[in-house]
């Protein structure tokens, strides 16, 4: 009988261990003309000053990311859940947000003729969106809605699979989704592999999450976009500056909850220790 | 709430006047001051009280957090990120609400698994254990119905998915879904009775956690050793003694829920569920959050009909089987010796069972394809196995080490070998 029962412990050891390979083999079953997991390529690993237990926002960097998603994003992508006051946060004054403000326009309420006419936008008013609708947004890009920006930067993150998302606990890795972004914008202008077939009115990407290829051309080139700081003007600094700005505009508080955490950690640390010794001194008399 | 005589007496005349008209005071002295627990519970037994707190802390920051919610199909995706950019330590709130589900289940594993290491389910028992698996019964359906509330991606489709498998039963599936949907697809009607539902379950769990303590308290912890209580010298009083033990595994456990709340917010969480909810557009991989995976991975591992009971039928039937099961267990296990250390054999499936779970909540997360199916339906059957099978068969053909005459006699022994301990000798607070 109990050669039964180890040799059903062993069974279950061995299927442990067989597991590794049938999670190898099916991450290996890829075809490179006709891939069934995307994406293709994983996004590199970048520094961001927001990473880790101290990370904090660069405000320059975040300037030029808002000056990018002014520029060029924001012809096609909304940011809805964005209020102008929340730029102040960028290291601007009040003036400088009400100006950047002013540069919009926004309906008003209906005046007194019942019309609804545009005003000026104040620091309250909320990025407005390039589109009516999202029908009208399909309607002008080939039938694809460019999503909204608010989130994007946490709304996409490739999958780690195992062992790496364990090891992310302990490297506090929570950056997947600038990296996809930064991954995304410098990834156009590859070369598909041989036999691949790309539909029509889309563009390869190797980086894209949800296929081979999407609606959205090279967005970012050398060059576009004007910087008045002295960085350079690169499609990777670009890309780099646009994912600092989206991490911002999706987690505004991250600098906050940073610092309280800290603050939390050491108190809890403190006092963990100090409830210890009154532990060790009130069971001292007790053999447990 | 001891079936003991009580030993509070009260001092002053306010305290007397009270203790003749409503003996509160007396109730809890007896049940949080004097109650006397073994003394040689290690830190597996701290999850209870952690449990108790995780529970509070749930419904405080969920009590605010509806204060700010809206529960619209238009409008909740945006009240949720309004929590987070505008309200005043919103992101703290809905962070420490989101992660603390998490940290919730985590601790009701460990709970559980201290249990069925230690025998804590056998006579007398029963009932306590039975009440136990209502709990957590009653905390899937809470946290399924909250992950639905902030309307993201995630939060339709695995509304859309998980309310479905009623319609697996023939006649009265279909009707049950409409019921729990208010309709024929998730939509705000769903919404509507769901965040009803989340701010009440909450409180039934209240109430069957006192039933829970209750019973505990009327036939006494159990401990390492499987050894019931047999003299004064195998206990101490609760307090002091119990209460800054479990007060210091409570600061360790808040270390690691502050560490996930503070750095790590989003780890547990799918980015999907960050873009707003569209019936028109289905998600690649539908996954539940991660304290469903185990279970998941076992409605989808039953691929095959078995006569009359088609394949889906046959999967929900396993899920719901599989916390079925575990009402029965006090009745499965055949052992006479309680606790898993002096049961070299059933330890040794217990640590089996235990990987298994983990193999499974990984399966859970990998599509339903391949080589997963295959490993899924072998977990799935050493899942059943361990309790319809291994349970009963162990009992009558192992043979339990010798047990110690009293708790006493093993503290005693333990301290003066100074080696290994033998009441814990599997370590299992590390899980935590």
């Amino acid at each position: 009988m109990k050669k039964i029962l180890l040799g059903l412990a062993a069974a279950g050891l061995g299927t442990m261990l067989a597991l590794g390979g049938a999670y190898a083999a099916e991450e290996a079953g890829h075809n490179a003309a006709e891939p069934t997991h995307f994406p293709i390529e994983k996004p590199a690993e970048l520094d961001w000053t927001f990473a880790g237990p101290f990370g904090h926002y660069d405000k320059q960097q975040l300037q030029r990311g808002l000056k990018i998603y002014k520029e060029v994003c924001s012809a096609c992508h909304s940011m809805s859940l964005v209020a102008f006051r929340s730029l102040e946060e960028l290291g601007y004054t009040e003036a400088q947000v009400k100006a950047f403000a002013a540069e919009y326009e926004v309906p008003d309420a209906p005046n007194a003729d019942g019309e609804i006419v545009n005003r000026k936008a104040i620091p309250a008013d909320h990025f407005p969106s390039p589109y009516p609708n999202a029908q009208a947004a399909a309607a002008a890009n080939g039938g694809a809605v460019p999503p909204d920006f608010s989130l994007i930067a946490k709304a996409r993150a490739v999958e780690r699979g195992f062992p790496l998302f364990v090891a992310d606990i302990f490297t506090q890795y929570q950056e997947g989704g600038p990296d996809y972004i930064h991954a995304l914008l410098t990834g156009f202008g590859q070369t598909p592999p041989e036999g691949m077939q790309i539909p029509e009115g889309t563009h390869y990407n190797p980086y894209f999450i949800a296929a081979k290829s999407l609606a959205m051309a090279q967005p970012l080139q050398d060059g576009q976009v004007t910087y008045d700081d002295g960085s350079p003007q690169t499609l990777d600094q670009y890309s780099k500056d646009i994912s600092a700005f989206l991490m911002w505009a999706a987690e505004p508080h991250l600098e906050d909850r940073k610092k309280t955490g800290f603050r939390v950690m050491i108190f809890l640390i403190v006092f963990a220790g100090l409830v210890y010794i009154a532990k060790r001194r009130i069971w001292a008399d007790v053999e447990h | 709430m001891s079936g003991g005589h009580s030993s509070y007496t009260p001092n002053t005349g306010i305290e007397k006047w009270i203790d003749a008209r409503l003996p509160l005071p007396r109730l809890m002295y007896d049940s949080f001051v004097a109650y006397p627990v073994p003394r040689n519970l290690n830190y597996a037994y701290a999850f209870g009280g952690i449990l108790a707190i995780m529970l509070v802390s749930q419904i405080l920051t969920g009590v605010v957090l509806a204060m700010h919610y809206a529960v619209d199909t238009g409008l909740a995706f945006n009240s949720v990120e309004k929590i987070m950019r505008d309200v005043n330590s919103g992101w703290l709130l809905r962070y420490l609400h989101a992660n603390g589900a998490s940290m919730f289940f985590l601790a009701v594993y460990v709970h559980i698994f201290r249990g069925l290491y230690y025998g804590s389910y056998k006579a007398p028992r029963e009932l306590l254990w039975i009440l136990g698996v209502i709990i957590l019964l009653l905390m899937m359906a809470t946290a399924f119905m909250g992950y639905v509330l902030p309307w993201g991606q995630m939060s339709f489709w695995g509304a859309t998915v998980i309310t479905g498998f009623f319609t697996a039963f023939p006649i009265i599936g279909d009707p049950i879904q409409q019921l729990l949907l208010g309709g024929f697809a998730v939509d705000n009607p769903t919404l509507n009775r769901f965040f009803s539902l989340h701010y009440l379950l909450p409180f039934m769990i209240a109430g069957v956690v006192i039933l829970h303590v209750w019973a505990l308290h009327v036939t006494g912890q159990t401990n390492p050793t499987g050894i019931e209580v047999k003299s004064k010298t195998d206990t101490v009083a609760f307090t002091p003694y119990a209460t800054v033990k479990d007060a210091f595994a409570l600061c360790l456990f808040f270390i690691l829920f502050a560490y996930f709340v503070f750095y790590l917010p989003n780890f547990m969480g799918h980015p999907d569920n960050y873009i707003q909810a569209d019936s028109l557009k289905t998600p690649a991989h539908i996954v539940p959050e991660w304290y469903f995976l185990p279970f998941y991975a076992m409605l989808r591992a039953i691929t095959f009909n078995i006569g009359p009971i088609n394949s889906k039928l046959g999967g929900v039937l396993t899920m719901f089987g599989s916390i079925a099961v575990l009402f029965i267990v006090p009745w499965l296990d055949t052992s006479k010796v309680r606790s898993a250390v002096y049961r070299p054999w059933y330890k040794l499936f217990f640590w089996l069972f235990v990987a298994n779970a983990i193999m499974l909540g990984w399966l859970g997360s990998r599509p339903a394809e391949g080589l997963y199916v295959i490993f899924s339906q072998l977990g799935t059957a050493y899942y059943f196995g361990f309790f319809i099978v291994l349970m009963p068969l162990l009992g009558l053909i192992e043979t339990p080490r010798r047990l110690p005459n009293s708790i006493t006699e093993a503290v005693l022994a333990k301290n003066k070998s100074g080696g290994q301990p033998v009441g814990v000798a599997a370590a299992p607070e590390t899980k935590g």
